[in-house]
């Protein structure tokens, strides 16, 4: 568990020290604040359901940017050698960068703390959503982060790890939409593993534990599906 | 130390390492050599648990790679060809994530690096991006982390690849300097260079073991088809011819063309005998002044050669 911790570190300092962190981060305040308020004062109301609204379809964009160069980039380099040759297992090292991509996803939403600061200022803010929202958030960002890492696991290549991320956290979002098309049969099963569902019942600041459920057992297939290839890699 | 057995590896229908077994004992340096492609890497990756052997047994110390990776992985340093490290980080920050891998606590940390930054003279870069670096030091700094814990067994792969001479020289004395007290396996393509450093050699080819001795060893019971150079004044050449021709031992008397009366003979010996003691003996029953009289064994370079030509 130290061994993960440590690595863990390591990466979350590594966003830091390259531009990537800040691109990323300024992609994501730019897009999410230019769809929240383009529309906020429309409305005329004092809540975030617009912003958390979005929130999905923007984190299956941003969250496997964040966590593409996680292994494919020491595959690429060769580090991964280096790094497994110290005393860690697959564990420690599939932990730990995990736990630094969902720290960096925490980060990149802490500025967006200003909007319901903002608001609260406008009108009478209801704050139980927007608590759930954020819990929300962090575990969808966490289950992105495990579907981002076992892409990045699967491949030397950054650009392929994010457009296989994006894909699988795309569908993952939009899924529910989809339900018309498919025989009833596979409807329930199909909006059940709709994580925009799932998202949108914790962002209204109802924790149900099926929801809660749901986001750990991505994270889970996510993390353990990482942890099979690299163990298959050797 | 390390006890290998039967060491097998399939890259799917590719074998890279064919049923090797070597052993190496603590305070022994081993050069593994042998031509690009033969296995040496991938016998290394197996060494330090990168690469999980498709057959075999491999023991370090008390653990064997099986049940006790985490505990060899302890004992064990290893630097791989190239030294593969993270580009945007810098090397003081490098060595203190290495540090905290390895379980060196905080007191200990500092010390320990700066240890290592005198002896693989890497001080005046610890406070530069590695990707910044010169070949030359990336690969100090890779002996840096190699060497973090201070380790029993270190696994070097081709530790002075693309360094200039100085830095050869530099990296030879270092594994000298360490082989001392721990054990040291590393691969290498370049002879001198395990000659120059290592007590044991064991040539690697086309994932076989072709040859695994001393060094010193290796080159006299390889060297057994021997040369003996022999140079006499006053004497009839083909006299000698005949007289040395019959000598147990000798397989060929060659006479090289004759300058100032003395005349020079290459003599071939084969393995079964030391045909010297008994040369000397018939040449001093007769009156031929010996100017000259000296054996030559194959270098290991030749021996190398010999065994990794193609068939």
């Amino acid at each position: 568990m130290r061994q993960a911790l440590c690595i863990g570190r390591k990466e979350f300092n590594a966003y830091f020290a390259s531009p990537i962190a800040y691109i990323v981060i300024a992609i994501f305040l730019l897009v999410t604040g230019w769809f929240f308020f383009s529309t906020f004062f429309l409305f005329n109301q004092a809540s975030l359901r617009n912003f958390f609204g979005l929130l999905p379809t923007v984190f299956a964009f941003v969250v496997p940017a964040v966590t593409m160069r996680l292994l494919a980039e020491e595959f690429n380099i060769g580090s991964y050698e280096t790094l497994l040759t110290l005393p860690v297992g697959f564990n420690d090292v599939i932990i730990g960068k995990f736990a630094a991509g969902v720290a960096f996803v925490a980060a990149m939403l802490i500025p967006t703390l200003v909007y319901p600061v903002t608001v609260a200022f406008l009108g009478a803010l209801d704050w139980g959503p927007v608590i759930g929202g954020y819990l929300g958030a962090v575990l969808l960002g966490a289950a992105f982060s495990a579907v981002g890492l076992f892409a990045s696991a699967l491949t030397r290549n950054q650009i392929v790890a994010f457009i296989i991320g994006l894909a699988v956290c795309f569908s993952l979002t939009l899924v529910d939409q989809m339900v018309f098309f498919v025989p009833q049969a596979f409807v329930g099963v199909l909006s059940y593993l709709a994580a925009d569902v799932h998202f949108q019942n914790v962002a209204k600041g109802i924790i149900d534990t099926r929801d809660i459920v749901y986001f750990l057992s991505v994270c889970f297939i996510g993390l353990y599906a990482a942890f099979l290839v690299l163990k298959a890699r050797n | 130390m390390i006890r290998v057995e039967n060491l097998t590896k399939y890259y799917d229908d590719v074998c890279a390492v064919d049923q090797i077994s070597f052993n190496v004992q603590r305070g022994e340096i081993l050069g593994l050599l042998g031509p690009n492609g033969a296995g040496k890497t991938t016998t290394l990756r197996m060494l330090t648990g990168f690469l999980q052997p498709t057959a075999g047994q491999i023991q370090i110390g008390n653990f064997s790679i099986n049940d006790g990776l985490l505990e060899i992985k302890k004992i064990l340093g290893y630097l791989p060809e190239s030294a593969p490290l993270y580009h945007d980080m810098l090397v003081f920050d490098y060595l203190k994530f290495v540090a905290d891998l390895r379980g060196i606590g905080a007191p200990r940390r500092l010390s320990r690096i700066r240890e290592l930054g005198d002896l693989c003279g890497i001080n005046e870069v610890m406070h530069q991006p590695i990707g910044e670096l010169s070949r030359g030091y990336r690969q100090r700094v890779g002996l840096a982390h190699a060497m973090m814990n201070d380790p029993e067994v270190l696994v070097l792969d081709e530790p002075t690849s693309g360094l200039d001479p100085n830095q050869i020289v530099e990296i030879r004395e270092i594994i000298r300097r360490i082989g001392k007290a721990k054990t040291v396996v590393f691969s290498t393509h370049i002879l001198s260079e395990a000659e120059a450093t290592c007590d044991r050699v064991a040539i690697i080819h086309h994932g076989k073991i072709a040859a695994d001795s001393r060094t010193a060893h290796l080159k006299e019971t390889l060297g057994g088809r021997s040369q003996i150079q022999l140079m006499l004044e006053q004497a009839d050449p083909a006299a000698v011819q005949r007289e040395l021709a019959a000598v147990p031992g000798v397989t060929r008397v060659e006479v090289l063309a004759p300058a100032d009366g003395a005349i020079r003979l290459v003599l071939t010996c084969d393995a079964s005998r030391d045909p010297r003691a008994e040369l000397y003996r018939r040449i001093r029953q007769t009156d031929w002044t010996l100017l000259e009289f000296h054996q030559e064994t194959l270098s290991l370079e030749e021996i190398f050669r010999e065994l990794t030509k193609e068939s």
